[in-house]
């Protein structure tokens, strides 16, 4: 296997999708979405609620292999490796493509223990020293070290909200990802810590692919450089952020991005 | 019978009295002109009223005689001797009116104290003149209930308000049995044990070391040592229920409970819980008896096979064995809910992470699950503690003090079956030392109860 | 975009990216996978070994059990000797020819009837006689005659027929003695055995010697006991639940009774028994070992049961029915018994039959009261000494014949068929008539 960095080369997607169909026992919830994932920047996904967007977010982790009922066709590509083959192991695919979810969820542990989380099961880390480092960084880089640094020993949940969300980036950058997934991080925060996440996104774009689902078209507006727009399970239209919100040249696009509907 | 004749007479003239007063009621509504809102509420209502104020009074003079009747009886069969030939204390006079009612009831061809046949007559007479006392009272309480309630039969009475209240009285009082039970069961025991700290010191009961509680019938006969040290009876129910037990409930069940929440198919966990549950739902005298007949022989063929020369059959091992398997439901139950109610985001924010399933229930879930868990744990043990069939049929009598599981132990629970079945007089240390014991074990199981709910009801607060 | 964190002031030496195709990494990853498959290995093990020592306990009992339905028995000719009998034929034809039968010397009969079994002549039941005057008082007529007849052998010789000795263990061990041992041969021999189905297993009350031994009398006391109980616990539980849920004003009261409820459903049941008692025996003196007590004990043991699976179906019904009746003017007496409790009853009656099934199986709080003793009667009344069928498996397991051991578990058969009756019917109950709101 290839060891790639997590700063890719420019013209090659860090991941890509070829007509991946998802199916909720009988409903089929994902048809043919072929999309590429660049590592440069950020890539927004939106559309109407229910459109499929988080599901199909969720096949880029192999996080719908936790619902009983899902199941996943088509190809699905990190550094050029089928995600889905049997070849793959899941739990290392987990650890270099992290996921930020809706609501904060951290862990009724230590903050210190919330990011150290996975470096610890992953091994990343071979003495205190080193694992320090690991948290004092990754804490660093969401922004929230000056905030926690003197009360590492506190409870995870003992936070705003806008902070239990930045801890949760936190951890997932601990594990060092390539990829990282957001879904709809911001919709249960407040406005100015919404406005603190989207900076941080800012900051991480270019060290890590990244990739947020939002239903608040001028957030994708403000974060994003390419936008794909969803519809009912389709993958309806995939540009650059700019043209996409000035210059649609779909027609549902267009009524989606004037308010039409959604 | 005579109270069960008294009983049906009081009920079937309480339904005369409904049907009278229901009649009187729809006479009156066709006099008012049977117009709506003439009379204030309908026939059926008059008559419900007047039969319950009839019924009330008389039932509760059949259920006071019936409760307090046999000490009244007693007491003035008593006065009928002279005070010569009174009986010296409360055993000899159990055995006496023993007899009495032997001869009476016709199970006794000859009795052995002389005094018996003597009041034979008189208890009958007791009895029966008591009886129709008391019938005779409910009967005339009934009349005057029921005829002041016939009374107030008038259009504007409120008949049906006035139902209301009296079945709201009746469910009231439903609800204050509950009530009435633990008075009951706390009253019964501390009095028990207080006229037992009466013979023995309590510091001796809860801190001494021999249990032998053989105590003289006479004061010469031989052997009458009769120490009361409980810690040997304490040791053994904590040895078997809360250590051994625990030690196989607890994985299994904590294990089973992961394995269904966490890894097994929905059809599959739709029977497997009824299975687990079933292990619950056998009656604990079939678990004694499997034990004893079963385990206990496989268990000594292992003490033996371990050098063990004097293995006894009753073990505290076959016990504890047989009892864990039976607490699994109970703490596999609590840990399953516990565990199902930790947030599915949780779970996913740790599985995205790239953790296994084993390290997201090892690390996150059973940290987050763990007070539900602990309080099933806690419920588990007190349900161990207070178990008593399977402790009788394969544990021992032993008072031992010992932490070898091959050894045969004794609880308390066992104890207090020995020590109240048999033939023994009621009032001698030694029955009176089952209800100490009885005492002891309610309030252990009261505060592992307590405590273990409170953990709970914390630990859902905070998930709400 | 307004700025608003400042970016970090010094950052971190660069982390070297995570090399996961380093030979360390994959050893560690396939670590991982491992204790993962022996965890869930451990998981199913554990459940495994729960519902294996289930099938194990089941086993044993059915193994040891099922026989006890079967009797043997010997085929042996009468001859309805007057003489032997001590009766005159005269009077058994005249009025009281009943009476004269049931006095007549049987036991004589059978033993001279026992003769022709040569040297097996002792293996015949102590009450074999019964059957003799059972047969004579059916029919009269066999008086002077011949009949063959079919008669209960010892519990020896029916634990032979049922193979349940190891013939090949030394003596000491076998736990039957050689003579026995011939006896039955001789009998197979001559052709005088068979294995029926035991009716007085099923009809008989308790005995000292196996082969009579029967749960008749236990499965009455606990039918009468249980009568008791539900006709006790089922009012008081439904009526506390409903006052409870429906018209308990918020308060000291309501807490109290709450409090009393849920703490009584975890008091242990021989609490109950010391109760019952110091109450019900000695203060109020009820009679001792009758069902009366005992279903007044396992009543108040179960109502708390009751309580909470009623309050829970009765929470269950959505208020808007509840504000429907009241639009139409009933009162809350109305609303609560003519609307609540009629569509709460599937949970109720679940959490009563749950109830009642525990009650069943409760040995523990009778012992205390006395059922314990050795009742050989049928019992007459709920006033009357009596036993239940728990208790019966109790006293049978206590006793060393090798007989009881499968009476025991036979009697533990029938036990376990009606708890799993009782609960099926719950089950059915609840899956047939539950709403889903």
């Amino acid at each position: 296997m290839n060891t790639t960095p997590a700063i890719g080369h420019n013209n090659v997607p860090k991941m890509t999708a070829r007509d991946v169909h998802v199916y909720y026992g009988q409903t089929h919830a994902i048809k043919g979405v072929s999309i590429d994932v660049s590592s440069e920047h950020v890539t927004a996904f939106i559309g109407p609620s229910g459109c499929g967007k988080s599901t199909f977010l969720r096949c880029l982790n192999r996080m719908n292999d936790t619902v009983d009922s899902a199941r996943v066709e088509g190809r699905i590509e990190l550094d050029g490796q089928d995600i889905y083959a049997p070849a793959m192991d899941v739990v290392q695919l987990r650890a270099r493509v992290g996921m930020v979810f809706q609501k904060p969820n951290p862990f009724p542990k230590s903050i210190y223990e919330n990011v150290a989380y996975g470096p610890r099961i992953h091994g990343l880390a071979r003495s205190k020293a080193d694992m320090d480092a690991v948290v004092e960084s990754a804490l660093r880089r969401a922004g929230l070290w000056d905030e926690v640094k003197d009360r590492l020993e506190t409870s995870g949940t003992a936070m705003s909200g806008g902070q239990q969300q930045r801890l949760c980036i936190a951890r997932a950058i601990a594990v060092d990802p390539e990829v990282i997934l957001m879904d709809e991080p911001c919709s249960a925060l407040d406005p100015i810590a919404t406005a603190r996440i989207e900076e941080l996104i800012d900051e991480l774009r270019g060290r890590y692919a990244i990739v947020i689902v939002t239903h608040n078209m001028q957030q994708a507006a403000r974060v994003s450089q390419k936008t794909a727009f969803f519809h009912l399970g389709t993958l309806v239209e995939y540009d650059d952020t700019p043209a996409i919100f000035t210059n649609p040249q779909q027609t549902r696009t267009k009524d989606y991005i004037t308010g039409r509907y959604g | 019978m005579m109270l069960l004749i008294a009983l049906l007479l009081v009920i079937g003239l309480a339904g005369l009295a409904y049907l009278v007063a229901r009649a009187r009621a729809g006479r009156m509504i066709v006099a008012a002109g049977g117009k709506f809102g003439a009379v204030h509420s309908r026939p059926v209502y008059h008559g419900a009223y007047v039969a319950v104020l009839a019924l009330a009074p008389a039932l509760i003079v059949l259920a006071g005689w019936g409760i307090f009747g046999e000490r009244v009886v007693v007491s003035q069969v008593m006065s009928a001797l002279p005070a010569a030939q009174q009986p010296v204390d409360a055993l000899d006079r159990a055995a006496l009116m023993n007899e009495v009612r032997g001869l009476v009831a016709g199970d006794l061809p000859q009795a052995f104290n002389p005094l018996a046949p003597v009041l034979a007559p008189i208890y009958a007479n007791a009895v029966s003149n008591g009886d129709m006392l008391a019938g005779a009272l409910a009967v005339a309480l009934l009349l005057g209930g029921g005829l002041w309630g016939y009374s107030r039969i008038r259009p504007d009475f409120r008949a049906r308000t006035a139902v209301e209240a009296q079945v709201q009285a009746v469910l009231l009082l439903a609800s204050v049995v509950a009530i009435l039970t633990t008075f009951g069961i706390v009253l019964s025991l501390i009095f028990e044990s207080i006229r037992f700290f009466g013979m023995v010191s309590p510091i001796e009961f809860l801190t001494g070391l021999q249990w032998s509680p053989q105590t003289a019938l006479r004061a010469d006969q031989v052997g009458a040592s009769g120490s009361f040290g409980a810690v040997p009876l304490f040791w053994g129910t904590i040895f078997i229920g809360a250590i051994i037990a625990m030690l196989v409930a607890i994985p299994l069940g904590l294990l089973s409970a992961i394995y269904l929440t966490q890894y097994a198919a929905p059809s599959l966990r739709r029977w497997l819980k009824p299975v687990l549950e079933l292990l619950a739902g056998v009656p604990t005298v079939v678990y004694g008896f499997f034990a004893a007949l079963t385990i206990a022989p496989l268990v000594r063929q292992l003490a033996v096979a371990l050098g063990m020369v004097n293995a006894s059959a009753d073990s505290a091992l076959a016990a504890g064995l047989v009892m864990g398997i039976m607490i699994i439901p109970f703490v596999s139950s609590m840990a399953d809910d516990a565990l199902t109610a930790v947030p599915r985001a949780m779970r996913d924010g740790s599985l995205a992470m790239g953790a296994t399933m084993s390290e997201t229930v090892k690390k996150v879930m059973v940290p987050a699950a763990l007070p539900g868990i602990v309080g099933g744990i806690l419920l588990a043990v007190s349900r161990a503690i207070g178990e008593t069939m399977i402790v009788v049929m394969a544990a021992g009598l032993a008072a031992n003090l010992t932490a070898n599981p091959f050894d045969s132990v004794t609880t308390v629970t066992t104890q207090i079956v020995a020590l109240l079945t048999g033939d023994q007089e009621f009032d001698s240390p030694k029955t009176l030392s089952a209800f100490a014991l009885g005492l002891v074990l309610f309030c252990m199981t009261l505060v592992l109860n307590i405590y273990a709910l409170a953990v709970v009801k914390r630990y859902r607060e905070a998930y709400d | 975009m307004a700025t608003i964190a400042a970016p970090p002031a010094a950052v971190p030496q660069e982390r070297q990216p995570t090399d996961w195709a380093s030979r360390d990494m994959q050893a560690r990853i396939a670590a991982r996978y491992r204790a993962e498959r022996n965890f869930r290995r451990m998981g199913a093990g554990a459940l495994l070994v729960a519902a294996g020592f289930l099938a194990f306990l089941l086993f044993t009992i059915v193994r040891d059990g099922w026989t006890g339905f079967l009797r043997t028995e010997a085929r042996v000719e009468v001859m309805f000797d007057a003489a032997t009998l001590g009766v005159d034929p005269a009077t058994v034809r005249g009025p009281d020819g009943q009476a004269v039968l049931a006095r007549a010397d049987y036991i004589a009969l059978m033993n001279q009837a026992a003769e022709q079994l040569g040297p097996a002549s002792d293996t015949l039941s102590d009450a074999a006689w019964l059957a003799l005057r059972d047969r004579l008082m059916a029919d009269p007529t066999l008086l002077g005659r011949t009949e063959v007849l079919w008669v209960p052998v010892r519990s020896g010789i029916d634990l032979l027929a049922k193979g349940k000795y190891d013939l090949d263990a030394p003596v000491e061990s076998r736990g039957i003695s050689d003579r026995e041992v011939s006896d039955w041969r001789w009998l197979e021999g001559e052709g005088r055995l068979r294995t029926v189905f035991n009716q007085a297993f099923i009809g008989n009350a308790d005995s000292t010697e196996p082969e009579l031994a029967g749960i008749g009398g236990a499965a009455l006391g606990s039918l009468f006991t249980l009568l008791v109980t539900i006709l006790i616990a089922f009012p008081l539980g439904v009526l506390s639940a409903a006052w409870l849920e429906e018209f308990a004003p918020r308060g000291r009261l309501a807490e109290i009774i709450e409090l009393s409820i849920n703490n009584l459903a975890a008091v242990p049941s021989i609490i109950f028994g010391l109760l019952g008692l110091a109450f019900f025996l000695n203060y109020a003196g009820l009679p001792r070992s009758s069902p009366l007590v005992g279903g007044i004990t396992l009543a108040l043991m179960i109502m708390p049961v009751i309580v909470i699976a009623s309050r829970v179906a009765i929470q269950a019904v959505p208020p808007s029915i509840r504000d429907a009746a009241l639009g139409i003017g009933a009162s809350p007496i109305q609303v609560v018994f003519q609307h609540v409790v009629p569509l709460a009853l599937p949970g109720i009656m679940t959490g009563t039959i749950i109830g009642i099934a525990r009650a069943l199986g409760e040995t523990a709080p009778l012992l205390l009261i006395g059922m314990r003793a050795f009742v050989t009667d049928t019992p007459q009344g709920i006033a009357a000494p009596a036993t239940v069928l728990p208790m019966q498996v109790f006293l049978w397991s206590d006793d060393v014949q090798r007989g009881f051991v499968e009476k025991t578990s036979a009697a533990i058969i029938v036990l376990l068929i009606i708890l799993i009756a009782m609960n099926s019917v719950a089950i059915y109950l609840r899956n047939r008539f539950e709403r889903r709101w």
